[in-house]
């Protein structure tokens, strides 16, 4: 009896362990292909070409600067979009509404949370393009702002819901120690509770950034997906084409094994190895924290 | 006591095992499904070729697509025990399924290139091209532009960005912005190379670099019919009345101005006008034979016209 137990234990915790290994599988997995996908597209297109200023790959002009530029532009607009929003909301459900209303608002972020970003990028077509030529007085408002602020409207639940979080783990004698000394509500929130729960609210920014970078079908709808080298100081303010986008829209023409495959390939490790930058710095960020505040309590 | 216990306690960690494996083989239960599935819609497919029950797949070109659902509706029609499935995705998609024996009839909005025909040729197939119907590009400005009529030299220079307003074309004082298709579309290869570049095969100039690739016909539609500074092209049956179709005039005799129709297509007197494809992986046979030989008849080009298309024959 015990020994079917024993039998009946094995099996189940042989099944969690190999879903908790099968992330790490499945990256692996993930890696390998891209690289033997893309790496030789280093081999097969010269490296002064892979890294110019022109993207036009059925003429064999496969610059990935403009497109690698104009995803790092709409991100850093869109997070800067994002974070205000999404900090702003988070502090406010968890510090400053009362109960009933953040029993309101919590669902209403996660419906937004579950918008098709192809929902979002037809209203995007069809109200912010023509807003945004008549309110900034634009060529077109097939812009990269109006792609940024896609993304930012995407990237928005998910800050909210992981600070929010974060916010409520800090403990709740904190906060009645700022206001037992006489901090008001707002030093309590932004010298106590804020920094207190500083790794959550980073780690969500980094969530948000990681939502924003990987989003495709919203900002091709709305960017103009012009390859165009985003480096004067009102580039934002017209079209441009990011990576993702740029995948999406040539992946399914080209004949499997051709340069063209290969550099789309190529750009998306590009793109996996951005994200893994930034959730490294967020991790590193994060280790820092714990370290000083272990330090503290010893 | 301990044994007692054991022994209540065994069965129901026995029936959570098999719950448990129950919930894995009901995951697992849909993956399995949809693999045979797939094996069986492949096999289904390549025994399209006898001609009763059959089931043909038909894909690329965005383009021909609605020409292409309604043919396929009306021969359903008279042939029930024929079933057509239609999908868009562009030229290059559909010619790359067909290279990969994906489907049976592959469409397409420019000829074969020469080194997709070289890989149909490595993987054993050996495509059959027919010429289905005659298209009309239109280059479209939104209609509260005042430009009427450009020739074809000043539709190149605008898309190379040699015009970067209107004003230099006779036009208000306003930005040009430049639409076109993906560059996965028929149509942009076309316009790249007998408007872009004039017909002239050894000319490099590629579109502007600001041009904006919009992802499909409806996008570049929508942004001519809100925006007074845009300037797009698109296949005639795409164009709706909300936008202003521009009269174009040839190299030849840049004085004569020429709107698109079905009649200034046919007489060549209307120069951005190309054949329409549907490219079999060999010589067409069976149930796909009698499809083809159908659209090309006088009763399917009669719908040619009927969706803004240019029939073949003359009707």
């Amino acid at each position: 009896m015990s020994k079917n137990k024993r039998i009946g234990d094995t099996i189940i915790s042989g099944v969690i362990k190999v879903a908790g290994f099968s992330s790490i599988i499945f990256l692996a997995l993930i890696l390998i292909f891209l690289l033997r996908e893309g790496v030789p597209a280093l081999f097969k297109v010269p490296l002064n070409v892979l890294f110019s200023t022109t993207w036009y790959p059925i003429e064999g002009y496969f610059g990935i600067l403009p497109l690698f530029l104009g995803t790092l532009l709409v991100t850093l607009v869109a997070i800067l979009i994002a974070l205000p929003f999404g900090i702003g909301t988070a502090v406010y459900m968890s510090e400053i509404a009362p109960k009933w209303v953040k029993g309101i608002l919590k669902p209403i972020i996660e419906i937004l949370a579950g918008i098709p970003s192809v929902v979002l990028g037809f209203i995007g077509i069809l109200v912010m393009v023509p807003f945004m030529r008549t309110f900034f007085n634009l060529p077109t408002g097939l812009t990269g702002l109006t792609g940024a602020i896609m993304l930012g409207l995407i990237a928005i639940p998910t800050v909210v819901s992981i600070a929010e979080d974060a916010l409520n783990t800090v403990p709740d004698s904190y906060r009645q120690a700022a206001l037992a000394v006489g901090a008001t509500k707002w030093q309590t929130i932004w010298g106590i509770t804020l920094p207190a729960a500083k790794t959550g609210v980073l780690t969500a920014v980094m969530l948000g950034v990681g939502r924003a970078l990987g989003e495709t079908m919203a900002v091709m709808m709305v960017t103009g997906n012009a390859p165009v080298m985003p480096t004067k100081f009102d580039s934002i303010l017209h079209p441009l084409r990011t990576m993702t986008a740029t995948i999406a829209s040539e992946m399914g023409e080209v004949a499997a094994g051709s340069a063209h495959y290969e550099v789309l390939f190529f750009i998306g490790i590009v793109l996996f190895l951005l994200s893994l930058v930034i959730n490294i710095a967020a991790s590193s960020v994060s280790m820092k924290q714990r370290q000083r505040s272990e330090r503290i309590l010893s | 006591m301990t044994e007692n216990q054991h022994a209540r306690s065994f069965p129901p960690l026995f029936s959570n095992i098999i719950t448990l494996m129950k919930k894995w083989f009901l995951l697992i239960l849909p993956v399995i499904l949809l693999l045979a599935g797939c094996g069986k819609s492949q096999q289904v497919s390549a025994s399209g070729q006898t001609s009763s029950n059959a089931y043909i797949q038909n894909m690329g070109s965005d383009t021909i697509v609605n020409l292409a659902l309604a043919w396929a509706e009306k021969y359903q029609q008279i042939k029930p025990d024929v079933r057509i499935s239609v999908t868009g995705g562009g030229s290059g998609v559909g010619i790359t399924s067909l290279i990969n024996k994906t489907i049976d009839i592959a469409n397409a909005s420019r000829q074969i290139k020469p080194e997709e025909l070289q890989k149909a040729k490595a993987e054993g197939l050996n495509p059959y091209e027919t010429v289905i119907a005659r298209d009309a590009i239109a280059v479209i400005v939104n209609p509260s532009n005042p430009i009427q009529q450009l020739t074809l030299e000043q539709v190149s220079g605008i898309y190379r960005g040699l015009y970067n307003n209107w004003k230099e074309l006779g036009g208000e004082d306003r930005p040009i912005v430049r639409l076109s298709r993906e560059t996965n579309s028929g149509t942009h290869v076309y316009f790249l190379e007998s408007v872009v570049r004039l017909g002239n095969s050894k000319d490099k100039t590629i579109f502007s670099s600001d041009t904006c690739l919009l992802p499909s016909s409806e996008g570049i539609i929508a942004e001519v019919r809100d925006n007074p500074n845009a300037i797009g092209y698109d296949g005639l049956g795409y164009v709706t009345p909300e936008v202003k179709v521009i009269a174009i005039s040839s190299l030849k005799s840049p004085d004569i101005f020429v709107l698109p129709s079905a009649a200034t297509v046919s007489d060549g007197s209307y120069v951005i006008s190309r054949d329409l494809y549907m490219y079999t992986p060999d010589t067409p046979k069976g149930a796909v034979k009698d499809y083809l030989d159908w659209i090309v008849s006088p009763e399917a080009q009669k719908i040619v016209k009927d969706l803004g298309f240019v029939p073949i024959a003359n009707p």
